[in-house]
């Protein structure tokens, strides 16, 4: 296998004096879906928070093909590539559609429409609804919005925090075939989720969080099998 | 008939320099959600940068406006980067304070620099602003005139600023949620001192307009300017630039009725009457969002 596109090695984060991440270390392989899973509080949102420079990291390094993107600010890691998708979408409730896609462009000087035509190929819903305000879409379809604003930065990594949370079930799993389009159309993906059982479906690595250390990795119909994770995260 | 029209100009001129400043107002509370106490006093300090640039040093009035303009702008950068920046996670109550206090620094300061007496501005320098013009029955200076039709295209302008450029983006962005606004790359200090920097520019020409007829500056003179203005923010429905606009022109019209009347020496109070009555009817102001729960 060749080197990792994104790798962590033995990252440490403290959160509000409390020590969230304890020394996690996992590799995300271009071009697949790496999925954390694990419960409320287990240290994931803050694992994806300090990759994404939103948090300072208290040790450990993170590294983006080869190079040391540790502690560096979201402009500079959205630059290289990186983008995160924050849990409860928070997408600007009072600029239009297509303004918050824009501002998922921000740091880019370049054309486009490209882009533009290539995430209102993946949301159609995206397109219908370009000139309303992102608040008065559903929870889906700002979702989405989220989403498609992510891509706009041209993201190599695409980091999602809790995409399913609040959606009903149809529409959790649109979001779902959508992420795996993304991914096939070359995007990685690492993925955090409680809802363990649709994130190991289409993932193809998986790791478990438990209390800010990784318990089990394993391939995503791995850890699916695997009885203590069907005891904890599914419900078996 | 002609006391009528004479004052409704007056008014007019007055109420746009109150929404040159209520908007600096307006805009550091739309971003910061901070009642920035001292924007009045940075409206005092850009009344004697002007001094010291035209009595002082001789600088020719139209370069000195601009001098003016870029000082008072580095003076509010630099007072957010030193006073509130570093506050920016603390309670909304620790960075109020730290605006009280820099409101006072800035009053003892000028009048450690500058003495408390009142020091003249130099309006009759000011070239064809300060000319005083004839129309029809009422005479007034030029710069009354010129004062609400250059807010209306600053306002227009800045309108714009906000709704159809890039930065003007990141600006909402900022405005309604930081992290965010950092997921997409976009350096929040960076908007947040452009923020100051547009509302001190403001605050700049609206002490120009301002001085030129009062004809003198003292370390107290941008204190109640700033109060009404302030309620002129509140009034229009802080965190809205049209509402700064029409807050300010209402606020500068009642006034200067009111001081034309028997009862002139309410008219300060009067203003602040207003202000208890629209936060008893409309407490978001004429133009504020109405208080949204958070989904």
């Amino acid at each position: 296998m060749s080197e990792p596109i994104l790798k962590i090695s033995d990252l440490k984060v403290n959160y509000g004096g409390i020590e969230a991440v304890k020394g996690i270390s996992f590799d995300v392989p271009e071009g697949e879906i790496v999925t954390l899973i694990g419960s409320n509080g287990a240290g994931k949102s803050s694992t994806l928070r300090t990759i994404a420079g939103l948090v300072k990291p208290a040790g450990g390094t993170i590294s983006l093909q080869g190079e040391d993107i540790t502690g560096k600010d979201p402009t500079a890691i959205v630059t290289k590539g990186v983008t995160l998708v924050p849990e409860g979408r928070r997408i600007f409730p009072d600029m239009t559609v297509l303004e918050n896609l824009k501002i998922g462009a921000y740091l880019r000087k370049d054309d486009l429409t490209d882009d533009l035509n290539w995430v209102f190929e993946l949301f159609p819903r995206l397109k219908e609804r370009s000139w309303q305000a992102g608040g008065t879409l559903s929870g889906g379809e700002q979702q989405m919005l989220a989403v498609g604003r992510a891509l706009m930065s041209r993201p190599r990594v695409l980091m999602m925090d809790e995409p399913s949370l609040g959606l009903a079930p149809l529409v959790v799993r649109d979001i779902f075939g959508i992420i795996q389009e993304i991914n096939k159309q070359g995007v990685t993906i690492l993925l955090i989720e409680q809802n363990a059982n649709m994130a190991l479906k289409i993932a193809d690595i998986g790791y478990v969080l438990e209390t800010g250390r990784i318990t089990l990795t394993g391939t995503g119909s791995e850890l699916l099998a695997n009885d203590a994770v069907k005891e904890a995260y599914l419900g078996a | 008939m002609t006391a009528f029209l004479q004052n409704c100009l007056n008014g007019l001129s007055i109420g746009s320099i109150y929404a040159l400043i209520a908007i600096g107002y307006t805009m550091v509370y739309g971003i910061l959600r901070l009642i920035n106490f001292a924007h009045g006093d940075i409206f005092m300090m850009a009344g004697y940068f002007m001094i010291i640039c035209m009595t002082d040093l001789l600088i020719p009035w139209y370069i000195s406006i601009i001098l003016v303009i870029v000082f008072t702008v580095l003076l509010g950068v630099i007072i957010e980067k030193v006073a509130y920046k570093p506050l920016r996670s603390a309670p909304r109550m620790s960075v109020m304070i730290s605006a009280i206090g820099v409101s006072y620094f800035l009053q003892n300061f000028a009048t450690y620099l500058f003495s408390a007496q009142p020091k003249g501005y130099p309006a009759a320098e000011m070239g064809f602003l300060s000319k005083t013009v004839q129309l029809g029955s009422i005479s007034t200076m030029l710069v009354t005139f010129i004062t609400p039709i250059l807010t209306v295209l600053i306002v227009v302008g800045l309108v714009a600023l906000i709704k159809k450029t890039k930065v003007g983006m990141a600006m909402r962005a900022v405005s309604r949620d930081f992290e965010t606004a950092r997921l997409m790359g976009i350096r929040i200090n960076r908007v947040i001192s452009f923020t100051f920097a547009i509302g001190c520019g403001l605050a700049a020409i609206g002490s120009v307009l301002y001085f030129i007829p009062r004809s003198s500056v003292y370390p107290l003179a941008g204190s109640l300017p700033g109060l009404k203005c302030f309620v002129a923010a509140v009034f229009g429905g802080i965190g809205s630039i049209p509402g700064a606009l029409v807050g300010g022109f209402l606020i500068g019209i009642c006034e200067t009725f009111i001081k034309a009347s028997a009862y002139s020496e309410f008219s300060d109070a009067i203003t602040f009457v207003i202000l208890i009555v629209v936060l008893l009817v409309r407490p978001t102001g004429l133009f504020g969002e109405k208080l949204k729960e958070k989904v």
